[in-house]
């Protein structure tokens, strides 16, 4: 059994070239979007906006200007965070959302019926439908050539290390001396997601931000969609048991209504 | 900000919005419908026998409803099933949406069988075959058939809140108060659709007032429930700030809540408050799956 594999990016490296973007929709054979016409979203360099079911890269831009002399841009090429607990995977219906060998999560094209649940439970917005094949689709941590012992296909391309693919354990490593180090330079320099004891009991795709979690649209403290399982299911219970005593209730007032002869019937 | 801000719209629109509504009636009127056939007397068979059959079809609609809004229809049976291992069943008790698949298949299946024995017992069936089937379901066992029937409606009536609490998004998965509110909405839509549909099938003028009765109750749970489920929002709640939050004021609250307890309690015409009811428990679901549906998530990231 292969050890948990994953991403390390380093966001203070990335330059915004969109390698890792095209690398992906080449290498998975995603199709552009409206037969490759696009309207420009005005939005800095991001055209692309999202990640979706034929985005499987997306890489975002922060312009963080004050004034001409005063600001920076934040770069990041975000992903699937392939998540050790995934809500995505826990409530899709079908199975068609599994965990490989390598601890990455991949949704199966030929099982998954199009119902959109995991779209909606992943805390990520990475997930959406890819409109040729009808059903849902993200990043599979290329599946495929990890199975004959490539590297993804993002990582291979990515010109400046920005994107480091490897074991989890070693790209953690990794990833602490970098922020050890831009610590000493005065960064401030944060992990996102490489605590295997924090959100989600981890991110096997985890990140190196210089800013809030928000700035780089993700969020700070992402959740299991079935956090909210027991209390809305107990809520629900308590209802229908208040209209269910209501509705015997209101029976067992005809039959006193009945004893009370002709005129007292329905008097509520 | 709500961390639920950051995923994505499942675009769970129209059709979805149509079955929450046509499952909740469904739901809601076979529970009504399985306690009259417990608890009620002989005058009170032909509101049964709506009820049923206003489940039975409302859960045939529902599954088809269910399968044209997927991706890939005709692998709705993957629901069920596991696709490259059948017969193994594919079932997770922890997903709403794969209980609530099984739940609906079951649910349409009691329905179905109450509603034929209802049918036998007017002497409407002249199928022979759907005859012998709908006649074996009467007494005892029938009261079993309903009573199973009318469990499993109270779950299709409020599963659908509950599934869209065991998400990501916002307003949906930031209040536990949803799968409540679509209970007390389905019980209220239910008891409408019978008021509406019950005197064609003969109901007398007590068991409607009756329904009227229980649906007014019915109503004040629903605006409690709602006053709840908004107050749980918090700072959610300026999404409401827009169109979706007049539809859920005005169309919800005030016409769907407010008028028909009026009319209920001033015992104006029935079928008026019926409709209204009606109404307002479909705006409540328009309004409370279109305004997370709106909310995208690069939008919010560019903070526009
Ligand atoms: S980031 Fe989203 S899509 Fe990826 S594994 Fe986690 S929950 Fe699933
Ligand atoms: S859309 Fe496909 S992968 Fe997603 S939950 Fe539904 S069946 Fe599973």
């Amino acid at each position: 059994m292969p050890e948990p594999m994953g991403f390390f990016t380093d966001t203070t490296v990335c330059i915004g070239c969109k390698a890792c973007e095209v690398a992906c929709k080449e290498w998975n054979q995603l199709p552009a979007e409206n037969g490759g016409i696009r309207e420009l979203s005005g939005d800095s360099y991001d055209n692309t906006r999202r990640l979706d079911g034929i985005h499987w890269r997306h890489v975002r831009f922060i312009e963080q200007f004050k004034g001409p002399y005063d600001g920076r841009w934040l770069m990041m090429s975000d992903v699937c965070k392939h998540c050790v607990q995934a809500g995505c995977l826990e409530v899709c219906p079908t199975g068609a959302i599994i965990r490989t060998e390598f601890d990455t999560v991949v949704i199966q094209s030929d099982v998954c019926n199009g119902c959109r649940a995991c779209i909606a439970a992943c805390p990520f917005g990475v997930i959406d439908i890819n409109p040729v094949s009808g059903t849902a689709q993200k990043c599979t941590l290329c599946y495929d050539r990890l199975k004959v012992g490539l590297e993804p296909a993002c990582s291979k391309a990515c010109p400046t290390d920005s994107i480091q693919f490897g074991s989890i354990v070693e790209l953690r490593t990794r990833a602490q001396k970098r922020v050890d180090q831009l610590k000493s330079q005065g960064v401030k320099a944060e992990l996102y997601g490489a605590d295997p004891n924090g959100a989600l009991g981890g991110l096997n795709s985890f990140y190196l931000l210089v800013d809030q979690p928000e700035v780089y649209g993700l969020p700070r403290n992402p959740q299991l969609p079935t956090r909210n399982l027991a209390k809305s299911s107990s809520f629900s219970l308590a209802s229908a048991a208040v209209l269910g005593v209501l509705a015997l209730v209101g029976l067992r007032k005809r039959r006193m209504d009945d004893m009370g002869g002709p005129g007292a019937g329905g008097s509520n | 900000m709500s961390d639920t801000f950051f995923s994505g719209a499942p675009h769970w629109a129209w059709l979805i919005i149509l079955y929450f509504f046509v499952g909740g009636i469904a739901g809601g009127a076979c529970f009504l419908a399985a306690v009259v056939d417990w608890f009620g007397g002989p005058e009170d068979r032909p509101v049964v026998r709506t009820g049923y059959s206003v489940a039975a079809w409302g859960a045939i609609l529902s599954g088809a409803l269910l399968t044209i809004d997927l991706g890939r229809p005709l692998r709705f049976w993957h629901m069920l099933f596991q696709s490259a291992n059948v017969p193994a069943l594919m079932f997770k008790g922890w997903s709403p949406i794969s209980f609530g698949a099984w739940a609906i298949l079951v649910f349409g299946l009691f329905a179905v069988l109450s509603a034929l024995g209802g049918m036998a017992e007017e002497g409407r069936l002249h199928n022979p075959a759907l005859r012998a089937v709908g006649g074996a379901v009467r007494g005892g066992l029938a009261k079993v058939v309903g009573g199973v029937a009318g469990l499993l409606g109270v779950f299709i009536a409020g599963y659908t809140g509950i599934l869209l609490s065991v998400t990501n998004r916002p307003i949906w998965a930031d209040s536990p108060w949803l799968g409540a509110l679509f209970v007390a909405s389905g019980a209220s839509t239910g008891a409408a659709a019978l008021i509406l549909l019950a005197p064609g099938r003969g109901a007398t003028e007590q068991s409607l007032a009756r329904l009227s009765a229980f649906d007014t109750k019915a109503l004040v749970v629903e605006l409690l429930v709602l006053v709840l489920f908004v107050a749980s929002l918090g700072s959610v709640n300026r999404v409401w700030i827009g169109f979706w939050g007049l539809v859920l004021l005005v169309g919800v609250v005030g016409l769907g809540i407010v008028a028909p307890l009026r009319l209920h309690l001033q015992r104006r015409p029935l079928a008026s408050a019926a409709k209204l009811v009606l109404l307002g428990g479909f705006l409540l679901r328009v309004a409370t799956i279109l305004a997370s549906e709106g909310i995208e998530r690069y939008r919010v990231a560019a903070g526009m």
